[in-house]
């Protein structure tokens, strides 16, 4: 808390505190879009189920699509901030191929002669060298973007053919293998889990944070003598809340390991089978982690910081934001730089899954990113967006294709319903703007 | 870097001469072109502490252009601005606010998408001791700030898209004052008030002068220029017509200045008097 509004705490503010507000969804502070998306997706996971005979709500396929979902999901968070911005980035599936190809390669041909087998610097220095990478990259992008003047669409499509092609020109092609198997824990899995123990000790990190916010976020304004949320609200928001995590993590703690391969893990590990077979639960997958905590830390960052302020001022208003004194030029590229290390993020995540770096790694992936971005409910002419709505928008389109694989749909089916989703998505989002702001 | 008082003095318009001591603003032949274009060519205007100097002109005269510059948000390509007497090289806005030069621009330059708090500290948000934004320090702020400008404000938490015209202009006036602003640029700030809040507008632009602070005034309203201005200085195509106290010219004479490029006897002839 800085002296200056330390200064100013005692003294009630000039203006009378706002009158109680009267609506149910206005005392809880929720956002409708929000709870509009959650409902949707009720709806899309119910529907399948239904469809696809029982398969889709079980904690099996629950579990692979929290897998699926992790890559789009982190790398929707930087898109949030680029369309926010008013701009767009059509290379990130192309910057996920070269870095998941130049990570593998390094590591193949570099890290392990260098340290040995598993060595734990071999993880942390490949993704260190993807990352850079990434970063690097899409800091070339926001230079062209924003001190030379072409239009992030041109420069972006661009960035789609040359990254596309320098993944190819890395292995001219080839198929290359991961051979660290801590980096391939990135992927999920089986190992590349944490456990049903472990997923208890998060889940109630989760909720202990969910209850520390609530109280600290309820301190500030009493402080200030501002109007407060009605108690019953706070118990409400923060219940919901933790019975969310509660439930996830029920769930990932509910698929357990094949009878076979809780066998083997119990010989490799030395722990005695008993007569009726062992569960073991797979718990968090590693990925879905990784997911969160970018989710978080981008949350932390669009909401808590001078430079999340400054994405949205910028969307809103470039000029007032020029005028204000924001180096709007600094910002773009940081933006795009943030958004080259994410998809680099999105990269290891998805060549661990695979064990291996394939050229065509990441194709199309732009425009899932783009549309998890905007299903999600941020605005193409700038200003508006979330993380957390971006990241649900892409378990909504993962969603869609797990379910439709579910059904036995052919993927060209699949594509013609996820593209109809997407418009349908645009439109009510537009309805929504025009009825509610 | 040494410049002899003297010399300076006698550069500047006359209308300046009648008063003693430094000019809190003087800008000195400034021009600047776009394409071709001169918008603003070889004005000098000062500005004394305490004083509403109101800049008058059609549209396209180039006032707006003018205080830009100013502002900071465009480059003259030539000129010389000197704040307290001591050159003040202005190249973009944080410069000016380094100068304690604040603007509401006619525009209102707000981003709509964020509340009032988020506006009124754009480019100076305030943060806590780990470095980020202190949302509710800003908040707290903007209340006491806005309970003095506009009581009946409510609307703290909603982006400022969602306010009326004379609030939006409360949020820009806010955003002016409360870094306590040495020189104030005020373009059309009554353009989108009502009567009653026009007049709020006068009162605060009394309030501010009565405490040292130099005002520059563009506005379209002659009765609102007389009302409040110590002196206008008049632009046409891009020249200063001339300067003159508003007690030395009549309202006619003000409305040739600007119409005729005609400098009356009162006045001090500019470069553009024709």
């Amino acid at each position: 808390m800085s002296d200056i509004s330390a200064g100013k705490a005692p003294a009630r503010p000039a203006s009378a505190p706002q009158t109680a507000p009267t609506s149910l969804l206005g005392a809880l502070e929720v956002d409708i879009r929000f709870l509009g998306m959650i409902g949707a997706l009720a709806v899309i996971w119910i529907v399948f189920d239904f469809l696809a005979g029982g398969t889709f709500l079980t904690s099996r396929n629950l579990w692979n699509l929290s897998v699926q979902t992790a890559s789009i999901a982190v790398m929707s968070t930087g898109m949030v901030l680029v369309i926010v911005m008013r701009h767009i980035d059509l290379s990130v599936g192309s910057i996920l191929g070269v870095t998941g190809m130049v990570m593998a390669v390094f590591q193949a041909s570099y890290l392990m002669p260098a340290f040995g087998f598993n060595h734990p610097m071999v993880w942390i220095l490949t993704l260190v060298v993807g990352i850079t990478l990434g970063a690097a990259i899409g800091a070339l992008h926001g230079f062209i973007i924003a001190y030379l003047g072409v239009p992030a669409f041109i420069v972006t499509l661009g960035g789609l053919l040359v990254w596309r092609g320098a993944a190819w020109a890395v292995a001219e092609g080839k198929t290359i293998p991961l051979t660290d198997d801590n980096f391939k824990l990135l992927g999920g899995g089986a190992s590349g889990s944490i456990g049903a123990t472990w997923s208890w000790v998060i889940c109630g990190l989760a909720i202990l944070a969910i209850i520390f916010a609530t109280l600290r976020a309820r301190q500030q304004r009493t402080r200030f003598h501002f109007p407060l949320k009605p108690v019953w609200a706070e118990f409400v928001t923060a219940g919901a809340g933790c019975l969310a995590v509660i439930a996830a993590t029920a769930v990932v703690n509910n698929y357990t390991l094949p009878a076979a391969l809780a066998r083997r893990y119990a010989e490799t590990n030395g722990i005695p089978v008993p007569p009726e077979g062992l569960t073991i639960s797979f718990g968090y997958a590693v990925p879905v982690l990784v997911a969160l905590a970018v989710g978080i830390a981008m949350t932390f960052v669009t909401t808590r910081t001078r430079f999340g302020r400054y994405v949205f001022a910028i969307g809103g208003n470039p000029e007032a934001a020029d005028l204000a004194g924001i180096n709007t030029r600094r910002i773009t590229l940081m933006v795009f730089a943030l958004m080259g290390a994410l998809a680099a993020i999105g990269a290891a995540i998805s060549t661990a899954r695979l064990t291996s770096a394939t050229n065509a790694q990441g194709t199309l992936d732009e425009l899932y990113v783009i549309a998890a971005a905007v299903i999600g409910g941020t605005s193409l002419a700038g200003g508006a967006g979330t993380v957390a709505g971006a990241m649900l928008g892409a378990l909504v389109m993962q969603s869609l294709q797990s379910g439709m694989v579910l059904m036995r749909v052919d993927t060209p089916y699949q594509n013609i319903v996820m593209g109809m989703v997407l418009v349908f998505a645009v439109w009510i989002d537009t309805l929504y703007r025009k009825r509610f702001k | 870097m040494q410049h002899n008082q003297t010399a300076a003095r006698s550069t500047l318009p006359m209308g300046a001469s009648l008063i003693a001591g430094t000019p809190l603003v003087e800008m000195r032949d400034m021009s600047i072109a776009f394409g071709g274009i001169r918008a603003v060519d070889g004005v000098s205007i000062d500005l004394m502490p305490g004083e509403v100097v109101a800049l008058l002109g059609h549209n396209g005269a180039g006032k707006s252009t003018l205080i830009k510059i100013l502002a900071g948000a465009y480059k003259a390509d030539a000129g010389e601005i000197r704040i307290n007497g001591q050159p003040a090289p202005i190249s973009n806005p944080r410069d000016a606010k380094r100068y304690g030069i604040e603007t509401i621009y006619q525009s209102l330059a707000l981003a709509d998408n964020v509340d009032a708090a988020a506006n009124l500290f754009l480019g100076r948000e305030l943060t806590t001791a780990w470095g980020t934004l202190d949302d509710v320090a800003m908040e707290a702020a903007t209340r006491e700030v806005m309970g003095r400008l506009n009581p009946n404000f409510r609307k703290f938490k909603e982006p400022v898209r969602g306010l009326s015209g004379g609030q939006r202009q409360s949020v820009a006036i806010a955003r002016a004052i409360h870094f306590n602003a040495k020189i104030l640029i005020m373009d059309e700030p009554t353009a989108a008030l009502g009567p009653q809040e026009t007049a709020q507008v006068g009162e605060l632009v009394k309030q501010l002068k009565a405490e040292g602070i130099g005002i520059f005034l563009i506005s379209h309203d002659i009765h609102d220029v007389f009302d409040l201005a110590d002196r206008v200085s008049v632009m046409k195509n891009g020249k200063l017509v001339g300067t003159a106290r508003t007690s030395d010219v009549t309202q006619d004479e003000v409305l040739g200045m600007i119409i005729l490029g005609k400098a009356p006897p009162g006045a001090a002839p500019g470069p553009g008097a024709s």
